[in-house]
Formats: C-alpha cells, sequence, structure tokens
C-alpha cells in the first residue's frame, strides 16, 4: 500500500485513495495527423507500451481525493515513487530523476 | 498432577486446572497451557499425522514454526478452525481439539498406507503419475486426488462470527517482543512519540520466557522481564499487542496485524469481535522476529518424541513440562547445550550429547561432566525406534564404525539457526549469506526498517538486549551471565553407513519431502531452487518451510555442484502465518461486503413486493410478481398494460453527468460519436461513446439544457467510468478546453411514463410546460414543475410508446412516484421492472450495452452508423474506425432471429451455426445476445451477432442445444412498430 505524493493536493495520501492510469507522456495524436498515419502507426499508439524496467514514467489518477490526474516516476526494479508532477508539465529528464533520488534519500535520512 | 509436569515454574497456573478435549479424549491442562504443553505434561506426543504418508507425528517445535501438530478446533456449527497449531492454540475449559489427516483415529490410520509404498511417492510424483490413459482423468485419477489434497476439514456453514478492522499509526512499530524488541520499547519510549511493540504470543518475552534463570545485569531474566513490561504498560505513548502477529509488510511501512481476540476465551460469544486486522503505517519498523532452529536431517528424524532442542526448553521454561524422562540430544551446534543443561537441572536424565563435531568447547564440556552427562564425539542417529513414539536411538561412530543403541522417549536436535527474515523480505530488504552462520541475515533496507537481535543474526540474550536498546535511540550495554551463543557446522548430510535410498530422513515435515527427494529433484534437472521448492514442494505447505527451507537449501547446492549463495533462497511471501478469511474480511461481510445503491423509490418497490436483482452496485426492482405469478407471468401482464395504457418505471439509476462551459459542444464532440454543434437547446439526443479503440462504450440520451449545458445520460453500471473516461480526456488530452464535468447521477430521480395514456396522466401536474406534440415533440425537453416540483422532462421513449422521463430532485422522487401512482389508477397505472424495460426496447430493437455488445462491436457492427458523423474531423475512436479489421468482411453484426417455432425461446449466450450437421467443432457464426417472449407479438423474439448478418436477412441458421437443434431466421432487430407509429398518439 504506497503512500503517494499529489501534485496537486501537495499531500502524501494512501494508493486507496488513486487509480492507476496507463503510461504517461502518451500524446494523443492531432486530428490532421491521425488522417495521415499509417494504420501501423497508429496501432503503436493505440496499443504498444515500453514495459519499462526502471524509471516508469505513469498516469494517476486521485479519484477518490482531488480528482486529478497526474504524472509520477516510479522505479519498477524497486517499486518506489521517485517523483510525481502536474499533468502537462513535460516529460522528466535523466537529471532531474536523479535530482530527485537524491533529494529523497536526503529526506529519509533526515527521518 | 503428572509426571511430566515441574511446578512453580513459567506461565502457567499451578492451581487453575483447565479441562478439555483432544479427538474426543478428556485431558487437564492449567491455565496458560497450550494444547502442545498440556499434552505433553500428560505424557501424549504423538498429535498429527503427516501430509503424503500419513506417518505418525509430535511436536517438533513449541511455537509458530511448528509444521506437525496440527489441530481443528471445534466450537460447533460453522465454527471449526482448521490447521491451528497445537503448540500456538492456548487451552480453555471446554476447548475441543481434533486431530487431522488420519482416519479413523490417530494411532490407526489407514492412510499411512502410503508409508508403506512410500517409495512409489517420490517427488514430481503426481505430475509423472495422473498423465495417461485420458480416461483415468475424472474418474480414477480426481478421485484419488481429491481425497489426498487438503488439510484439516473445509467449513460446512457460513461463519457465524464478528470480524474487524482497523487503520493505526505510529512513529516506531517494533514488531516481537523477545529481549530485543522489548529493550527497543524501553529505549524508544523515551523519546515520547507513539510505539506499538506486537507479539505473536499471549505473553511478551520471547525467549526469556525459554531461559528465565539467566541473569541480566545481576538480575534473574524473569524479574527484568516483569520490570520491563510493567515500565512499558506505564508509559502512556507505548501501545502493547499480545496474541497479534505482523502476517505481511507492504510498500511504505504499512503492516498488517493480526490480532486474536477471542482465541483463548470459553465459549466466546457470536457478536463479539473475535479477530481484528489492524493495518499500521508506521514511521519507522523495528523487527525483532528473532530466530528458528533447525532440525537436523537423519534416518528416521520424524518420529513423535524428536524435537527441536529449544522447544523443549520452552515446555519446561515457559510451562513447566518435561518432554520425556530420559532424553538424548543430537547436535551440531553449541546451543543444544544450554538446553541440554536446562532439561538436566530439572531433574530430566540426559541420556546422552550426541554431537557431530570432533571437538567441543571446554565449558560445554565441563558443564556437561558437571551434570553427570556423557557427550559422544564424532557421532550421529542412524536410526530410531518406536511405533508411535520413539524408544530408542542408534548412535553411529564412522571413526571406529561402532552402532549403539541408546534408550530415550525423546531425541532433541539442534542443527543450528535461521534468523526470521519472513518481514524483512516482504519489505524487499536485501539479504547476503553469513558463512559463519550458515545463513542468510538482513543486507540492505529497502524501506524505513531495521532487524535486530537474532533476526538479523545476533544471537543471545545480551546480544539482543544492547541492539535493540541501541535501535530504539538508547546505547546501553547490557550484561548477562548466560552460556556463549557459540557456533555450529552446517554438513550438508550426516555420517550414516547406510545406503542413502533406505533412509527416510525428513526435511519437510509437514509436506513429507526427504533429503532424497531434493536430491532427485537435481538430478532429474531442477538446478533453480524456485523449481526445486516448486517440484519437491518443499516448503509450500502451511508452514511455509521456516524449519526447512535452509536445510533444503543446503542439500540442493550440493547437489548442483554450487555454492549456497549462488543457489539463491525462496521468496518469502504474505501472510507469515496462516491467516483466517475472516480477518481479511472484517466488516465487510454479507450486506456490508459490498455497498448497495438504492433509488429513492426503492423503498415504495420493496413495499409493493417487487423481486429485485444487482445491476453494478445498484439494487434495481426486476418485475412485481402479483398473486403468485412467476417472472414469465408478470413480464407478460407488465408489457401488455405498459402498451396498451400505462406503465410507471423507476430509471433514477441512469447515470447523469453535468458537461458545462464556453466548450461544452466541442467537448461532446469528441466524446461522442454524434455531432452536437446543431442540436438547438432543449433537444435530446441518443449520444454513442467509443473508446479510442473504435468499439462501443456507452450510450445514452442527451438533452442539451443551453448552449453551454448538457444533461448526459450513462448506462446505470457505465456510469463511473464514463465519468473517468471523459475527465481522463479532459485533463490529460483536452486541457485547453473550458469544460467542467459533474456527476450528478444521484441528485436526479427519473420516473419514466410509457404508455398510449403517458400525456394524460401527467398533464394535470405539470406546470409551465405545454405538453401538447406540436409544442413539446419526442426528443426534446422542457423545464418546468410537476407536482409542484421543479423538473427537467425529457419527452423520450426507451419502449417505442408515447414516453416522458420525469427528472426531479432526488428527495422528491417518492412523492412524485406516489403522487402519479395514485392518479394512474384510471389508466390501469401498472409499475413494471428492469426484466420488462429489457422486453419493451429488444422488441423495439434498441441495444443494450454490455449484452449486446461486448467491447468488440462498432457502431457499424450495431447496425447504428447512424449515429457517428461523417463530417467531424475527430472524435474519440474515429481514427481506429478505419483500421483494416474494423472495415473487413466476416465481422459479426448484430441481426434479430425469429425461430422456426414460434413458442420456442432460444437461450441467451446459445452459439449460431450454418449447418448443424458438420463435425465437431463446429463453424460458429455468432451467438444470441437478447432473447425474450414478446407477449403483444405472441411470440419469441431474439437478437444476435452473427458473422456477416446483413448480408444473410432471411437466411435461416441453425442452433444446436442439447438433444436438439433449433431453426431460426434472420430478420432486422426491429419486431414491434417498425414505423414508430406509436410514439405519436394524441
Ligand atoms: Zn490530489
Amino acid at each position: 500500500m504506497f503512500e503517494i505524493h499529489c501534485p496537486y493536493c501537495n499531500e502524501k495520501r494512501s494508493e486507496i485513495e488513486f487509480a492507476y492510469a496507463g503510461e504517461a507522456h502518451y500524446v494523443r495524436p492531432t486530428a490532421q495527423e491521425q488522417t495521415e498515419m499509417s494504420d501501423e502507426d497508429w496501432s503503436r499508439y493505440m496499443f504498444i507500451r515500453d514495459n519499462i524496467r526502471g524509471e516508469h514514467a505513469e498516469r494517476w489518477w486521485h479519484n477518490s481525493g482531488c480528482n486529478m490526474f497526474f504524472n509520477a516516476i516510479r522505479d519498477t526494479v524497486t517499486d518506489k515513487f521517485v517523483m510525481t508532477y502536474k499533468m502537462g508539465q513535460p516529460r522528466r529528464t535523466e537529471t532531474q530523476i536523479e535530482a530527485a533520488r537524491k533529494n529523497n534519500a536526503e529526506q529519509k535520512a533526515k527521518s | 498432577m503428572s509426571l511430566f509436569r515441574k511446578t512453580g515454574r513459567g506461565v502457567v497456573d499451578d492451581s487453575k486446572v483447565i479441562n478439555f478435549t483432544f479427538d474426543g479424549k478428556a485431558y487437564q491442562g492449567l491455565e496458560g497451557d497450550t494444547v502442545a504443553s498440556a499434552l505433553l505434561a500428560n505424557g501424549n506426543h504423538l498429535m498429527g499425522r503427516s501430509f503424503k504418508y500419513h506417518r505418525p507425528r509430535g511436536v517438533l517445535g513449541a511455537g509458530w514454526e511448528e509444521p506437525n501438530a496440527l489441530i481443528a478446533v471445534d466450537r460447533g456449527k460453522g465454527r471449526v478452525t482448521p490447521n491451528v497449531r497445537a503448540t500456538t492454540q492456548e487451552i480453555y475449559e471446554g476447548l475441543k481439539a481434533e486431530s487431522q489427516n488420519r482416519s479413523p483415529n490417530l494411532k490407526f490410520d489407514m492412510g499411512a498406507f502410503n508409508n508403506a509404498f512410500s517409495m512409489f511417492f517420490p517427488a514430481g510424483f503426481y505430475n509423472k503419475t495422473f498423465m495417461w490413459p485420458k480416461s483415468f482423468w475424472d474418474k480414477v485419477y480426481e478421485p484419488f486426488i481429491r481425497n489426498m489434497a487438503g488439510l484439516g476439514p473445509a467449513p460446512d456453514a457460513d461463519d457465524p462470527d464478528v470480524y474487524a478492522s482497523t487503520y493505526g499509526h505510529c512513529e516506531t512499530l517494533i514488531i516481537g517482543a523477545g529481549p530485543a524488541g522489548i529493550a527497543a520499547a524501553l529505549s524508544a519510549s523515551k523519546s515520547g512519540e507513539r510505539i506499538i511493540l506486537v507479539d505473536e504470543n499471549a505473553h511478551m518475552g520471547g525467549s526469556l520466557r525459554s531461559t528465565p534463570n539467566i541473569e541480566i545485569g545481576g538480575k534473574p531474566a524473569s524479574k527484568w522481564l516483569e520490570a520491563s513490561l510493567k515500565a512499558l504498560t506505564k508509559a502512556e505513548n507505548v501501545t502493547l499487542m499480545t496474541r497479534t502477529t505482523a502476517t505481511g509488510y507492504y510498500h511504505d511501512n504499512f503492516v498488517a496485524l493480526a490480532e486474536r481476540v477471542k482465541h483463548h476465551i470459553p465459549n466466546a460469544k457470536i457478536g463479539k469481535v473475535r479477530e481484528a486486522l489492524h493495518r499500521i503505517r508506521a514511521g519507522k519498523v523495528i523487527l525483532a522476529q528473532g530466530g528458528i532452529e533447525r532440525p537436523l536431517v537423519f534416518n528416521g528424524n520424524d518420529r513423535p518424541g524428536i524435537m527441536l532442542a529449544s522447544a523443549a526448553q520452552t515446555y519446561l521454561g515457559q510451562y513447566g513440562v518435561a518432554v520425556g524422562n530420559e532424553v538424548a540430544v543430537f547436535t551440531s551446534h553449541d546451543s543444544a547445550y544450554q538446553a541440554a543443561f536446562d532439561v538436566a537441572d530439572a531433574n530430566t536424565r540426559i541420556a546422552a550429547i550426541i554431537d557431530v563435531r570432533s571437538t567441543i568447547r571446554d565449558d560445554l564440556i565441563m558443564g556437561a561432566t558437571q551434570r553427570g552427562i556423557k557427550i559422544i564425539k564424532s557421532a550421529a542417529i542412524t536410526k530410531t525406534f518406536g511405533k508411535l513414539r520413539v524408544n530408542a536411538c542408534e548412535v553411529y561412530e564412522p571413526e571406529s564404525g561402532k552402532k549403539t543403541k541408546i534408550n530415550c522417549d525423546a531425541i532433541l536436535m539442534c542443527g543450528g539457526w535461521t534468523p526470521s527474515l519472513h518481514l524483512w523480505s516482504h519489505s524487499k530488504g536485501g539479504i547476503k549469506w553469513d558463512a559463519d552462520l550458515a545463513a542468510y541475515i538482513p543486507d540492505m533496507p529497502n524501506e524505513n526498517a531495521v532487524c535486530i537481535g537474532a533476526c538479523n543474526g545476533d544471537f543471545g540474550v545480551a546480544a539482543a538486549l544492547s541492539a535493540g536498546h541501541k535501535a530504539g535511540g538508547g546505547r546501553k550495554a547490557y550484561k548477562t551471565n548466560e552460556i556463549e551463543f557459540g557456533s555450529g557446522v552446517v554438513l550438508s548430510s550426516l555420517p550414516s553407513y547406510l545406503d542413502s535410498s533406505k533412509q527416510k530422513a525428513f526435511v519437510d515435515f509437514q509436506n513429507d519431502v526427504t533429503e532424497k527427494d531434493i536430491k532427485l529433484a537435481v538430478s532429474e534437472g531442477f538446478k533453480s531452487i524456485e523449481h526445486v521448492k516448486r517440484y519437491t514442494t518443499n516448503g509450500m505447505a502451511t508452514d511455509q518451510g521456516k524449519t526447512s527451507n535452509l536445510n533444503a537449501l543446503e542439500i540442493a547446492s550440493k547437489a548442483v555442484g554450487k555454492p549456497i549463495e549462488k543457489v539463491g533462497l525462496t521468496t518469502f511471501r504474505p501472510p507469515y502465518t496462516p491467516t483466517t478469511f475472516g480477518t481479511f474480511t472484517g466488516y465487510r461481510d454479507n450486506e456490508l461486503f459490498d455497498p448497495t445503491r438504492k433509488t429513492p423509490i426503492d423503498p415504495w418497490a420493496e413495499a409493493n413486493g417487487a423481486a429485485f436483482e444487482p445491476v453494478g452496485h445498484w439494487r434495481r426492482a426486476w418485475y412485481f410478481p402479483k398473486d403468485g405469478e412467476d417472472m414469465h407471468a408478470a413480464v407478460a401482464r407488465e408489457c401488455k398494460a405498459t402498451r396498451e395504457s400505462l406503465g410507471i418505471f423507476d430509471a433514477s439509476t441512469l447515470g447523469k453527468i453535468e458537461v458545462v462551459g464556453p466548450d461544452a459542444a466541442k467537448f461532446m464532440n469528441l466524446m461522442y460519436t454524434n455531432p452536437w454543434s446543431k442540436l438547438p437547446a432543449l433537444g435530446c439526443r441518443y449520444g454513442l461513446m467509443c473508446r479510442e479503440d473504435g468499439y462501443i462504450y456507452d450510450d445514452g440520451v442527451v438533452g442539451r439544457m443551453a448552449e453551454d449545458r448538457f444533461h448526459v445520460t450513462t448506462t446505470t453500471g457505465g456510469a463511473p467510468r464514463v465519468y473517468r473516461h471523459m475527465e481522463d480526456y479532459l485533463q490529460t488530452e483536452f486541457p485547453e478546453l473550458d469544460v467542467w464535468l459533474t456527476s450528478t447521477t444521484e441528485q436526479w430521480a427519473v420516473i419514466a411514463i410509457n404508455g398510449p395514456n403517458a400525456r394524460k396522466l401527467i398533464e394535470p401536474f405539470v406546470e409551465g410546460i405545454d405538453l401538447s406534440p406540436e409544442a413539446f415533440p419526442h426528443m426534446t425537453l422542457r423545464e418546468g414543475k410537476i407536482c409542484g416540483v421543479p423538473t427537467r422532462l425529457f419527452r423520450v421513449s426507451f419502449t417505442g410508446e408515447l414516453g416522458f422521463e420525469i427528472n426531479i430532485p432526488a428527495h422528491y422522487g417518492r412523492l412524485v412516484w406516489e403522487n402519479l401512482f395514485e392518479a394512474g389508477q384510471q389508466y390501469n397505472i401498472c409499475p413494471y421492472g428492469t426484466e420488462t424495460m429489457h422486453v419493451l426496447r429488444a422488441e423495439k430493437g434498441f441495444i443494450i450495452v454490455g449484452q449486446d455488445t461486448d467491447g468488440t462491436v462498432t457502431a457499424h457492427d450495431a447496425g447504428m452508423s447512424w449515429a457517428v458523423s461523417k463530417k467531424k474531423r475527430d472524435f474519440v475512436g474515429k481514427r481506429s474506425l478505419a483500421r483494416p479489421d474494423l472495415v473487413a468482411k466476416g465481422r459479426k453484426q448484430l441481426i434479430g432471429l425469429l425461430t422456426e417455432n414460434p413458442n420456442e425461446v432460444l437461450e441467451e449466450g446459445a452459439q449460431i451455426v450454418d449447418d448443424p450437421n458438420q463435425a465437431i467443432p463446429m463453424d460458429m457464426l455468432g451467438h444470441v445476445t437478447s432473447s425474450y417472449w414478446s407477449e403483444p407479438l405472441g411470440r419469441s423474439i431474439a437478437m444476435a451477432v452473427v458473422r456477416d448478418g446483413f448480408d444473410r436477412m432471411d437466411e435461416t441458421l441453425s442452433i444446436p442445444m442439447p438433444g436438439k437443434v433449433i431453426k431460426a431466421k434472420v430478420v432486422k432487430p426491429v419486431f414491434y412498430d417498425p414505423k414508430g407509429e406509436r410514439l405519436n398518439v394524441v
């Protein structure tokens, strides 16, 4: 049972308040792009996901809380959340993820 | 007092005799006894039969690791708890305990024939044997396996007991109240923060209870324990929980504690909480789970009377019970000497200490000499004797080849110690191999957690106390007078002159896995320890291999020829010990299992004799039987009454979402296949929703209240997922749209009035709305009042009759319903339920999403291409509808079916074929999705999805059923009033 930090509530809340919502940063093609896309490319957008080992960008929904969808980086090896950030913000870079990891470790050391 | 009771010791009260029965026979024990300690005090070691070979077994341990002594505790009908450890069940007046896995009784067991034929039951026996011939599967093999499978009696009635669950929070959770855990609590309590200390046993103290005579700082351990527990009880920030097992350790320091509230109480009343699950979120977790002694793997090591050395120490120290009169000790580790000395000091004869090692510590030799105990070095037990209880053993000295028979009525064995890493492993903490201990110990943590004491590999009381104090934030160093805990050797096989194939040396006692089985598994090609485990079933019994895993690993690693740390350890998973379903269920039983949603009109339906059915979480009126009618008769009457005059239906469960904002129409255009821009205010439209994959997801009538406001309805079951689907797209893909979504399902009660007299009925009650057909045409809505209550009045029809859906604020639902029902008497108004609603809509060919569609049906497949806009540039699902598979020939399409025999009603789900005489497996064209008797038409009707169904109009297809083949003609799925004239009655 995770404790998940909701970037909108700015609070750590229990996992039962949330629902997983799939891999993040798969942007729906515009109407124009859709008409120009091959069937193969469309299928790839629809059905193929990365299933990453390690830092996985994913979406969560605070459905029993503020009702907002947000993004998260979760390490699928340790099964630990590294960071969460608001919907619409760009994919986190390696540097940003590393900084978040460092920050988490410092917080942990303090407690 | 029995021969085996040593008075004045431990937690038992010598003055309080408790009566209980075991297998129907009356026994006496003392308050504080477990079933096992009380039986041992009576000289009874035989407590169970093993799973595979039905071998007689006594206790191996004295606690939660016990693999053999499983009992069922019988508290009457529905209250039999199987697979309880006799070593942990406290006795109480009137307790009824039964042994398991034996027939007809423990002393004479028919199943023991398996033991005589044990050469036929090697590892993988089931996998190898129950294969062929096929004809044996259900007649021979299955009955045999069913008879063999399972441990203990399955419940035969509902459990009437009450279970509870709570949440809790603390800064520090300490699991295990032995010396380490108690010292940790003592020092942590100084902080003033919330501390929870839990222990699975009835009394805190752990190993201190087994060794009450050692001195801590010059004081007897028993006194130190008493003073410490008193201090902790007094501390307001410390919560002490006994009889509470930490069963699982989950993410972010979330720990499940299962408390046995009433397991030790006689005549516990139904209605009082029996077990409770406490879900604790802790800032820090201190694991002080202790260690488990390892058995030695030798021929005949499972006879009743043979047990772990520490178990004998516990029976003596905690319960004042001697496990025999003449005890042999067999060890490869120093720690058994303390056990032997404790037993000897309580005036039990030690026949000999048999040590596999050649050199033994001087202080141990001295201790033995002082007590007159003989030590046989470099030796091993190679045989044991006795039928239902050990009476002698054969000691073999390989150097001289000498064999000696020694009489004994108990054997204490010690093969070293295994730190308990169970919860640490649940938390995904790392482990590393410790060659000195010959065991895995904790490595890096994955949570804010620490292991202390024996579970960290720090054995001995002084080490545990000091480590505990440090973990709690203190720095006290404790001194004791205990014998140094010491070390041992681990041999992957003990010396013997016997052919290994002739030996019965048990590794996993509960699943009857022998040394031979593990070697066989390796020789048959199983190299991974996870595979060896599953093939031999070692460690897969209800004790999860607490006493067997390391021994199995040792044997497997030797057989594989790899060092143990390269073979790895099997994964521990929750629960740590078997946990009842009641604990997990808690309060969520019967009507609380899942919430039942009821409409405001539900009490009226109940008062008027409705039969109900569940739809999603809702309870809906299904039909209203009159005068003993069955469902068929009631539905036929309700359909007829509605079509001929007037029906009233509670549609409040329809999902409702208010879509509001300047971009509301734009958003609707993206979420639904239909066009919305041109729908005028106060207009209604049937909306069809796809997922991005192009398949039908939901449908419902949408009313446009204003330019910027839509009243969307969804299917009853689909409301939550449609709302989520909309929010997801709005927040993630279309955040630039200025739109707000609000679920309003429970804000509106909805009453559907259908039938030729619908308008006449409501007319007198309506204010501010011109109901004339010209002013209020079909598929429009108006706002006004009904019965003085504000309403959104929709003129829509899901029946094909003149119809209105009256939306009113939910708390007025029943008032309006009752007014209309009373006034409707002049038209013979008929309340109907969901079944009639289904029939009436099927007569019109309206689909039910989820019944006539199954997540692979497109709008075109459902014959609803008209609902898909050709002009819109974009909507969710549009691009997928152009995928080659979705436009290809051969798709299943929704059609109507009329059976040749009009009285034959097809079964929903029945498969449809072209030629019923073709060979099996037949080429199946599709299946029946909806099928009913239509009273107005005087015949059956059905809808079905059939491959290329649109091209098969007027074809006759076959539906093979048991014993017959039903023929049916393909038709358009509109059976009643195809021109829709009935909507227009004046
Ligand atoms: Zn939130």
